[in-house]
């Protein structure tokens, strides 16, 4: 039986897994304690529960418990890690490397960074969405301190390769930072194999509760030191001082460890539903394209344009589907995705794209019920299109003198 | 964002979808918008050249569900008006009607372009014609 509205939007959030729900519940009543309280049971119990938490969410991505610092969420993991980086290491260098299609949150800290006088490098993609490694190297002086590069891509599933990214950074001597909020416990990401240096991660993406992230700080080769942006009480380790979210850190942990449990099958069960999608979408739908490469790509992304058909009014017409898209009217900003501009792909087929995202809970039915309805308003929304009736006239756009609007 | 009923019903609805012979005299065509801006409205007219009223209207619209919901609504204005009439037509008119948000005020004031686009194309052509037929 399905269940409306259906949800595909599980780049946004992830609805909380109950198995997580259950782990946290004792952490909001009978064990309410303050994990910093060192002189009675109350602050024991917490302090363990942190502690088991934090070994959960370091064994998921090859860390040792003590390189996990515990947050809010991924945007401030990421402004930790960059203004950190750039506060302390300001004796060596000024300068930082990150990409046109990083989140908001490593974007405008790096802008903030650029008021406070240091140098930001934003390189562009590649029509696939992936940063030209040789760009990197070049862009790399011995100014640089930090790149910033994200493991998969938020809208667009894309996977930059971070073990070359690594080799280089290290082979440059510069640290690297990834924004992994949309790998973690999505695809295996091993901070060891891959050489990271600094990792954003949050708990809502991967099935666990809100307000809570965490940041992998390396201890060792190197060891990794960040200036503090949050002053107070010195809570972990001096890097981020607050009275620790312990019901939160609780389900981040519990979170990670069911992702470590379930990523081998539910990954290919996601790229299989995801698949299904994209092929019945493309076997009734001419004119559809596929933003990002498909080579290197989260298992549960698509995001995809159905030319000659804008997003919103698309999303309006499979109103029981919840999915998001980039088009410039269902942003606050009224402008297109820039992801999706930084592929220079042109910005009407920003306005008709759709983002997917397949989650843990998406079953089949669902999937058939989305690729029906989405083909059926699509080619209604065809049929309405001033565009899609001049490209079947044998008009190209692209010559089309369009009005100043 | 909420959308009023009225958008919806048009959107669901619309009015008056298709196209006229661009190349008939009677048929003025407006294409106003660019795909790079979201929003490309195609409105045409058929006016009754004796009388001076505009007695079949069309739309076709790439945009957003209140960019379809104006041109559908304009079409429905423009019927059985005079082609002077149709031209004091609003945009304030279109979002009153619809209760359009701020935000999507653009899609008025794109419905209006279109309207005085199809108007003026009408004109242009039988502007011409009335000439042609007079030195003839």
């Amino acid at each position: 039986m399905l269940k409306f509205p259906i949800y595909l939007d599980n780049h946004a959030t992830t609805p909380l897994d109950p198995r997580v729900l259950e782990a946290m519940m004792p952490y909001f009543l009978e064990s309410f304690g303050n994990a910093a309280s060192r002189n009675h049971a109350f602050g024991w119990v917490a302090e363990e529960a942190v502690e088991k938490a934090r070994k959960q969410v370091a064994e998921l991505i090859g860390a040792t418990a003590k390189e996990i610092v515990f947050t809010s969420g991924a945007t401030e993991s990421n402004n930790l890690a960059i203004k950190g980086v750039a506060e302390m290491y300001s004796q060596k260098g000024n300068h930082i490397i990150t990409a046109a299609t990083e989140h908001k949150a490593v974007l405008d800290t790096c802008k903030r960074l650029e008021k406070r006088g240091c140098r930001v490098t934003y390189l562009p993609v590649q029509a696939d969405g992936l940063i030209d490694l040789d760009m990197l190297k070049e862009a790399i002086t011995d100014k640089t301190v930090l790149v910033s590069i994200m493991y998969g891509n938020n809208e667009i599933g894309t996977l930059q390769d971070i073990p070359a990214i690594a080799g280089i950074c290290r082979e440059r001597g510069v640290l690297l930072h990834t924004d992994a909020t949309q790998a973690v416990g999505k695809i295996p990401v091993n901070v060891l194999a891959d050489n990271i240096d600094l990792m954003s991660l949050s708990g809502h993406k991967m099935y666990g509760p809100k307000g809570v992230g965490a940041l992998y700080v390396r201890r060792k080769n190197p060891r990794v030191q960040l200036t503090a942006q949050m002053d107070g009480g010195g809570h972990e380790r001096g890097m981020r001082s607050g009275t620790l979210n312990v019901p939160g850190i609780v389900g981040l942990g519990k979170a990670a460890e069911l992702a470590n449990q379930l990523m081998a099958g539910e990954s290919a069960q996601h790229r299989a539903l995801r698949d299904r999608l994209k092929d019945k979408l493309m076997a009734e739908l001419d004119e559809v394209y596929i933003n990002g490469t498909m080579e290197r790509r989260l298992p549960h992304n698509l995001n995809i344009s159905f030319a000659y058909v804008e997003g919103e009014s698309l999303l309006m017409g499979i109103n029981d589907i919840a999915v998001s898209s980039g088009s410039a009217c269902t942003s606050a900003t009224l402008e297109p995705s820039y992801v999706l501009k930084a592929l220079g792909a042109g910005d009407d087929l920003a306005h008709s794209s759709i983002r997917f995202g397949i989650g843990r809970f998406t079953t089949e039915e669902e999937i058939d019920y989305t690729a029906a309805k989405v083909i059926d308003v699509v080619k209604k929304l065809r049929e309405l299109s001033p565009l899609y009736e001049m490209v079947k006239e044998g008009i190209d756009l692209t010559k089309v003198e369009w009005p100043a609007h | 964002m909420a959308y009023s009923d009225k958008v919806l019903d048009h959107y669901n609805h619309p009015r008056n979808v298709g196209s006229l012979d661009k190349q008939d005299p009677q048929v003025g065509t407006g294409l106003v918008g660019a795909p790079e801006c979201g929003d490309v409205m195609k409105l045409q007219i058929k006016v009754n050249p004796a009388t001076g009223i505009i007695e079949d209207a069309k739309f076709k619209t790439f945009g957003c569900g209140s960019a379809i919901a104006s041109s559908s609504l304009a079409t429905e204005m423009l019927k059985g008006r005079t082609v002077d009439e149709a031209l004091a037509i609003k945009n304030t008119e279109i979002v009153n009607e619809l209760s359009l948000p701020p935000v999507k005020i653009h899609c008025s004031v794109l419905a209006e372009d279109a309207i005085k686009a199809a108007i003026s194309d009408y004109k242009t052509k039988n502007g011409v014609a009335a000439e042609t037929a007079q030195t003839a």
